[in-house]
């Protein structure tokens, strides 16, 4: 059993599913000793992973020192690192876990593997004090509706092909729009959706609980091709339709199990317009509406570091031979006895 | 009167041309935009009545529709009497209880070869009249497919039902469902799609149903 700094608890956190690289040092009371992080932007086109994976080991010792002088610790205080061991990216994956393991290795502390969507979810708990909620978890590779119940998050609905994410991602590129650094697809379409005024009929896509946004997005791109509509006004009619989508479900789930709290969180989190409209439907269920601020939506290491200590707490580490990362772990398949419920 | 409020519709138990009848609202949802919300509530008022129309051409029992007002997304259907099988079904002799399951079982099966899938399969959306025939209703959050994988979800909501609200029977219960099932889908297919229940059961990603 590696030995644990007593004296001096601190958790150091590696995220790196797709296109960030994050690190954060938290204290295992909870508090946030920094969050540092650096994103890889395509020149153009979609993440390629073994592009964004070079990226990542590139920037690691960057980030890395950013972070422990940010937090003003040295490595020798850190008792304990937590890696993203999925879902997400392969080769992403498994950069961010290489350098844990080294990390643990050298230092000789425990290692906790730690399951991204899971992640979101706790640091979205810790940073808006809320405590049992609907969770929907919306980003370029996840879209999730989830509350915990019998030990573990469920999964009530989820998207079965893209994420919405994803779906405003492509749309933007298909327009021939550009992100750039601090301005995603995600915001674009957002402030043309704010011009737009005619709403143009999409295909709404809901089974049961499930949610589809492929055809969708099929008809978004086909109507702007056909040029008879202003990019405004299918934007701004995407958008709606998603994030109906997105809110009735979310509705469903919230009637179902009667939660206090919907926390919205991810990258589509930052989206006014989505959060106007989850913010009505918790208000007529009397539940408490809570937006993770970006910095903590968005992929970040701190929300690894917080998870790492709860499932530290919970007797959960993870052998160096045994920490393999899990390209498909579902949010459902992990035990999460941390939480009270 | 209401009798239920959805997440997605209200019903009531209403007075109409002198007979007790259901009625299906859909209200606006105040997160839409106006021209969205029309067109969802129309589509499914549309959509409902057809499904339940397709499943008595399968040899289903479904409530009749009376009324259908899309522009104000409202069906008028008959008010079917009878009981709910949740409530029956722990109180039934244990012959009467697999009978009952088969019956059930028969009945999803025809619903299935015909491409519907009920989508909300529970105890209470099965109502047992006096006449001892059983009525599906709710056909809300159904939709058409062929597929293997809707299938299974389906019935393995009717798996979980049996195992929140019949936990004591719910094992019998469930097998004599597939044996009536079987009986009219056939055995191979009842076995693939009891080996894709057993794969949805291992994803675990159902949670029982709380009713």
């Amino acid at each position: 059993m590696p030995k644990t700094n007593s004296a001096a608890s601190y958790c150091l956190g590696i995220e790196s599913t797709a296109d960030d690289f994050g690190v954060g040092i938290l204290s295992f009371d909870g508090k946030v000793l920094s969050n540092a992080n650096n994103t890889y932007v395509p020149e153009k086109g979609g993440i390629h992973p073994r592009e964004a994976a070079r990226h990542h080991a590139e920037v690691a010792g960057k980030v890395l020192t950013e972070a422990f002088e940010r937090a003003e610790i040295k490595p020798q205080d850190v008792g304990l690192v937590a890696f993203s061991q999925g879902p997400g990216l392969g080769p992403c994956l498994r950069t961010g876990a290489t350098a844990a393991r080294a990390l643990a290795c050298y230092l000789g502390v425990p290692l906790a593997g730690v399951n991204h969507c899971v992640a979101h979810i706790e640091i979205g708990k810790l940073v808006t004090q809320a405590t049992d909620p609907v969770t929907l978890y919306v980003s370029g590779g996840n879209t999730i509706v989830s509350a915990f119940e019998a030990e573990r998050y469920r999964v009530f609905g989820e998207t079965l092909d893209i994420a919405v994410g994803n779906c405003l991602d492509v749309f933007a590129r298909e327009a021939g729009l550009s992100q750039r650094r601090g301005a995603p697809f995600g915001a674009i379409v957002e402030e043309l959706a704010k011009k737009g005024k005619t709403f143009v009929s999409l295909p709404y896509t809901v089974k049961g609980m499930d949610l589809s946004f492929s055809g969708l997005l099929t008809a978004a791109v086909n109507l702007l091709r056909e040029k008879k509509h202003r990019l405004e006004d299918v934007s701004f009619s995407l958008q709606e339709v998603a994030f109906s989508m997105l809110t009735e479900v979310t509705e469903r789930a919230l009637a179902h199990t009667e939660k206090p709290e919907v926390l919205l969180t991810g990258g589509v989190a930052a989206n006014k317009r989505l959060q106007s409209m989850l913010k009505v439907v918790a208000e007529e269920h009397k539940a408490r509406f809570c937006v993770v601020p970006k910095e903590y939506a968005l992929d970040n290491g701190a929300m690894i570091a917080w998870t790492g200590i709860l499932a530290y707490k919970s007797h959960i580490t993870v052998p160096i031979e045994k920490s393999f990362v899990k390209l498909k772990w579902r949010l459902d398949e992990v035990c999460a006895p941390w939480v009270e419920g | 009167m209401l009798v239920k409020k959805g997440a997605e519709a209200n019903l009531y138990l209403e007075e109409w041309h002198n007979r007790k009848v259901i009625m299906k609202r859909r209200l606006p949802k105040k997160y839409r935009i106006r021209q969205l919300d029309k067109e969802i509530r129309s589509q499914r008022t549309v959509h409902e009545p057809h499904i339940i129309h397709k499943a008595k051409e399968a040899g289903v029992p479904t409530p009749t529709i009376f009324m259908v007002d899309v522009a104000e997304a409202n069906i008028i259907m008959e008010f079917v009497d009878g009981k709910q099988v949740k409530q029956v079904l722990n109180d039934l002799s244990p012959e009467e209880r697999l009978r009952l399951s088969r019956h059930i079982g028969e009945l999803i099966g025809r619903l299935h070869k015909h491409g519907i899938i009920h989508g909300d399969l529970t105890t209470s959306n099965m109502i047992l009249t006096s006449h001892g025939k059983v009525v599906f209703v709710d056909f809300g959050l159904s939709e058409r497919s062929m597929e293997l994988e809707t299938r299974g979800v389906d019935l393995h909501l009717m798996k979980r039902a049996f195992q929140s609200t019949h936990y004591k029977y719910a094992r019998g219960c469930f097998e004599a469902v597939m044996e009536g099932y079987a009986n009219v889908v056939g055995e191979d297919e009842a076995k693939n799609v009891l080996e894709k229940i057993r794969e949805i059961t291992r994803r675990g990603r159902y949670v029982s149903r709380a009713r």
